[in-house]
């Protein structure tokens, strides 16, 4: 076969899209919002990696953090530093002594000048300076303050101690706004530490020792011969580059989870795209026949219409590549609450090329699903158009780019999730999405033709038999809008589940007040204290710290020497064990494997009992021999049964449960549970307890469904908001494919009015039509969203699915009377013209 | 000598089990510079007939020999090489492309055989059809009679061998049928193209120097004038 003449190709691709370009617009806009997502969020991430490169220093405000949960005393690079500051970190709560008022917060207590890099940003400006004069003074994060009413000048109580709020922190290295929801920071001098009380036996601390070396100086090299010695002490060592690595790690997970979210409304968009050259096509076939019948080979004719495609492709791509541009300098606004350093926007090329290369791969592969079509057109067509045979069952070519799409999709997803197997899932999930929208949508037409009765009023027997005119595009339509509606609507209806389950914990026989780290010698007057108040102990839970020093008599350093199969996970070694003791389970709990055994007398084996779950994750069997470090004591230990556990419950839950009488003397602290009935009931004892003995912690279920609420509300902001991505592309291919079936629609309602029906009557025709579509895209969107939310409710969270029937009611109105709206504009102007009009318009 | 010749032709199509034979071993030679027409009733077996002749499509059994070639053993793509190379077509519904002015209508099949006086060339036929001062004007701002005209000018456009007419009239008024009909028959004398006309028009057909009868697919009479 002769080589294709691609200049006289280039040539009639332009001439006809003369003709289509604005026909062709349309399918391009498909995907424009598509890569816009894509290319915003991926310049953002580009951007958002070179600042943290850039601000790696100030993250960690350091050239070197070690940490450990016991005081690191003196280290032998402590010489080698040009600087150094130390901290203490626990979590603690903090009193308002002028209402009372306590919070949880992340106690942080400073000596030394950190930040080494960047600054503690306060407001005002002279609060930090402040700070480090010296005296009772402490730095708080905004969020306290808006919770106690308080403000810069007014006083805390951290332990025993009062200090003025010299300070409202803005900016802490390394911190995002999320984590100030959970705990906010409130730093104080370290001289006042001890002052406090805070820190004693077994209390959960942090210690942290910050350095900076002499500019130049070669930190990972200079740590290498510690290294091992810090492995041995369960020293953590951050280095600039560690936390390069940590952050940009954790951003390019959050980036590549949005570029999928982004490249959902993408595939949308391709969908789009598909239809509407598939329409295209369709009104092509006349002029195929006669390019075929003048003697224009098959292979050229492809690449004639393939050409355009191209052209729009690349169109689509720059115009989607351009409005991405644009679009990260709002992302900053959406994503403040997650973000650890300032991000300085600029054109990111590389996502600029990534946008253009996807946009024109994504419209050629889409659109030669449809496309392929022509290469069957017979010209025999020119005298018998019904001989244009299109059946495209056994053409080996389609089948070609059906695994090409599929190979794009794993690819793409791959690409991002780096793994092969996630982007399998992925793949699979996106066909079974699009597979059984596409399959609701053939029922549904099928239904419609089948059991469509000829007694129904002709209004709307015509609207429903408009549904399955040719080019209506209703399948199509029912997979873009009701994949969008099904995205939108899982994420809000699991949301609200979610919120829902930590809502409904609030019942009358559950505990709903969480006291903690009460020392021995304090839990008799706690106690007595709470029942002074009336209310119920419903829950005292002995807690002993500890970690693994052996498994099967394997200890750390062998464990890492060991080869890759049969070796455990090193952060097992690592973990910081928090374990109670009795002889019996609680309500949370069921036995699954094995007993649980007492231990009567000392010489007794002990026989420990795991979680199921974690036993399993963690290739844990019956009877394996673990040697526990209680605080510097080993204990030599024998996994003698595996229990489930609900963690969702409010109550304390164990990994590990040993016997009554091993742990009666190890440095323990307390946990006691109870529950009150009103928020005022809760706070009077909350200031009592904070008031009387400072360093108990106090969590209350409000606490946590607030919280909950608040990260919730973060989390789901930004997916919303890339979901908007994929309304946004349904509602293009909706308009795209109602101003395609225009002149089909209005050659039907000339031909109506002709017949002598009125306005009225074709104006209802075509709203019934749109009420049909909408309500079948929105409500097949539904239905597979409650499937959905019921999977990952059963399988993912395990919480009770309940249905947002009301929700779910007001999408579909929503969605249903966007689509009426837009199907009314498109065709207002067709309605109130006289037939004559448009014929001659014509 | 023959530019077509047709041995014992049959197309069969088959719906489910049943059989349709459209033609039925037709068997005639058509020789160079010769004008014919194909008439018959509806039905008939005339459209399909023309398009086996063209080559647009392949019987079921016996041969088309067109200026040489024989198009049974061809593929699709080899046929529209064919095509292009010798045959000139004319259809009742004009077949312009509509995204195409007059000229660049006119000029296809000169680009597809690479001539570099396209655009001349194209202008002197839309000239010779009365339509030189219409050249930029797209199908649908075109009667049909100047559509008709246009399609005349593109039919001729490659110098065809064979010339195929189906009903060039058909969709056209008396005065305008009779206007492009004799413009078909100038410019086919001047340019001395073989012409194949199918119609149900016997005053049209009688003006041809040869009519083929068909009827049920069988070739009832072939009749020299």
């Amino acid at each position: 076969m002769l080589m294709p003449d691609f200049s006289w190709i280039i040539k009639m691709a332009f001439r006809d899209f003369r003709k289509n370009i604005s026909r062709l617009l349309l399918f391009v806009s498909s995907i424009v919002v598509g890569i816009a997502a894509l290319v915003a969020i991926s310049s953002f991430g580009e951007n958002l990696t070179a600042d943290i490169d850039s601000q790696a220093k100030e993250l960690l405000g350091a050239d070197l953090v070690l940490e450990n949960n016991q005081p690191l005393g003196d280290q032998p690079l402590d010489s080698l530093a040009s600087k150094q500051a130390a901290e203490v970190n626990f979590a603690s709560m903090v009193a308002y002594p002028e209402t009372g008022a306590s919070r949880l917060t992340q106690v942080r207590a400073l000596a030394g000048e950190f930040p080494f890099y960047g600054s503690l940003e306060t407001v005002p400006v002279e609060g930090d300076a402040s700070f480090r004069q010296g005296g009772k003074k402490a730095l708080v994060e905004g969020a306290l303050l808006a919770q106690f009413d308080a403000q810069v000048g007014d006083y805390i109580k951290v332990g025993e101690v009062e200090f003025e709020v010299v300070g409202e922190l803005q900016q802490v290295p390394g911190q995002t706004g999320i984590t100030a929801t959970v705990a906010p920071t409130v730093y104080i001098p370290m001289e006042y530490l001890e002052e406090t009380g805070l820190v004693q036996y077994g209390s959960r601390v942090n210690y942290s020792q910050y350095y900076l070396f002499d500019e130049g100086t070669d930190v990972e090299l200079l740590i290498e011969p510690f290294k091992d010695q810090w492995e041995i002490d369960r020293v953590d060592a951050d280095t600039v580059e560690d936390k390069k690595r940590q952050t940009g790690r954790s951003f390019a997970n959050l980036s590549n989870f949005l570029s999928l979210v982004a490249f959902i409304a993408l595939l949308l968009g391709c969908v789009g795209v598909a239809s509407a050259v598939n329409v295209f096509v369709k009104e092509k076939l006349a002029s195929v026949a006669v390019l075929r019948c003048l003697g224009v080979s098959s292979r050229d004719v492809l690449l004639i219409y393939l050409t355009e495609i191209k052209i729009m492709g690349l169109a689509g791509a720059i115009l989607g590549a351009f409005f991405g541009t644009i679009l990260q300098y709002i992302l900053p606004l959406v994503f403040e609450d997650f973000l650890p350093v300032e991000v300085n926007l600029g054109v990111s090329w590389i996502s600029v090329g990534f946008g253009l290369v996807t946009g024109l791969l994504v419209s050629v592969l889409f659109a030669l699903l449809p496309l392929l079509k022509v290469r069957n057109v017979s010209p025999m067509a020119t005298l018998r158009p019904e001989t244009a045979d299109t059946s495209l069952l056994k053409d080996p070519l389609r089948w070609a780019v059906i695994v090409g799409i599929l190979l794009f999709i794993w690819g793409f997803s791959f690409y991002l999730l780096d793994s092969w197997q996630l982007a399998l899932g992925f793949t699979g999930f996106v066909v079974f999405a699009f597979g059984t929208l596409w399959l609701v949508g053939l029922l549904i037409m099928w239904a419609v033709r089948r059991f469509l009765p000829v007694s129904l009023r002709y209004t709307l027997r015509q609207s429903l038999a408009n549904l399955y005119r040719p080019n209506n595009q209703t399948i199509s339509l029912i997979a873009t809008i009701g994949l969008g509606t099904a995205m939108i609507s899982t994420l809000f209806f699991l949301q609200n589940l979610l919120l829902d389950e930590v809502r409904f914990a609030d019942k009358d026989d559950q505990p709903n007040l969480l006291m903690f780290d009460i020392q021995t010698a304090q839990l008799e007057d706690v106690k007595q204290r709470v029942v002074d108040k009336g209310l119920p102990i419903m829950q005292e839970v002995p807690i002993v710290t500890m970690q693994i020093n052996e498994i099967n008599g394997v200890d750390k350093q062998e464990n890492s020497e060991l080869p890759d199969e049969e070796r455990m996970g090193r952060w097992l070694y690592n973990r910081e064990f928090r374990v109670t003791y009795r002889d019996s389970l609680i309500d949370t709990e069921t036995l699954v494997e094995g007993e649980l055994r007492k231990f009567d007398n000392p010489g007794d084996s002990i026989f420990v009992s795991f979680s199921r779950d974690f036993a399993e994750g963690q290739d844990i069997n019956l009877g394996d021999e673990i040697e526990f470090n209680v605080q510097g004591r080993p204990l030599k230990t024998y996994v003698g049964s595996f229990r489930n556990v609900d963690f969702g419950q409010v109550s304390t839950n164990f990994i590990v449960l040993f016997p009554d009488g091993v742990l009666d003397a190890a440095p323990k602290f307390h946990v006691l549970i109870t529950k009150t009935q009103t928020d005022q009931e809760s706070a009077e004892v909350q200031a009592e307890i904070v008031r009387a003995f400072p360093n108990i912690s106090i969590i209350n279920l409000g606490t946590i469904v607030k919280t909950l609420e608040e990260i919730l509300d973060k989390i789901s902001f930004v997916i919303q908001f890339m979901a908007l991505f994929s309304i946004a592309t349904g509602i293009l291919v909706l308009i795209s494919s109602l101003i395609i079936s225009k002149y089909q629609r209005m050659r039907e309602s000339i031909l109506l009015r002709t017949l002598g029906a009125s306005s009225a009557t074709v104006g209802k025709i075509n709203t019934l039509e749109y009420f049909f579509l909408g309500s079948l895209a929105s409500l097949s969107g539904i239905v597979l969203s409650f499937a959905a939310t019921w999977l990952l409710c059963e399988f993912v969270f395990e919480i009770q699915f309940r249905g947002a029937w009301l929700e779910g009611l007001v999408l579909y109105a929503g969605i249903t009377g966007i689509t009426i709206l837009l199907g009314w504009l498109n065709g207002r102007k067709i309605i109130n013209q006289p037939p004559m009009d448009i014929l001659r318009g014509n | 000598m023959n530019i077509l010749s047709i041995k014992n032709l049959t197309k069969t199509y088959s719906s489910g089990s049943r059989k349709l034979t459209v033609l039925d071993d037709v068997t005639f030679d058509i020789s160079e510079g010769e004008i014919i027409s194909i008439v018959g009733p509806s039905g008939s077996g005339k459209t399909t007939l023309l398009g086996l002749c063209a080559g647009l499509d392949s019987g079921s059994t016996g041969s088309v020999t067109l200026a040489g070639k024989d198009l049974q053993n061809l593929s699709e793509d080899q046929r529209a090489a064919i095509r292009n190379q010798s045959v000139g077509f004319i259809f009742q519904n004009f077949q312009l492309l509509p995204t195409l002015t007059a000229l660049e209508n006119v000029m296809v099949p000169l680009e597809l055989k690479k001539r570099k006086d396209a655009r001349a060339k194209a202008q002197e036929l839309l000239n010779k059809v009365g339509l030189g001062d219409r050249a930029t004007h797209y199908p649908t701002q075109l009667s049909g009679g100047e559509q008709q005209r246009v399609s005349i000018a593109r039919a001729f456009a490659n110098e065809p061998k064979i010339l195929f007419a189906d009903e060039p009239t058909g969709n056209l008024d008396t005065e305008t049928g009779e206007m492009i009909e004799k413009l078909i028959f100038d410019l086919n004398k001047e340019e001395g193209t073989t012409l194949v006309l199918v119609t149900h028009d016997l005053d049209l057909a009688a003006k041809t120097q040869r009519i083929i009868h068909i009827k049920g697919g069988k070739i009832q009479e072939d009749a020299h004038a």
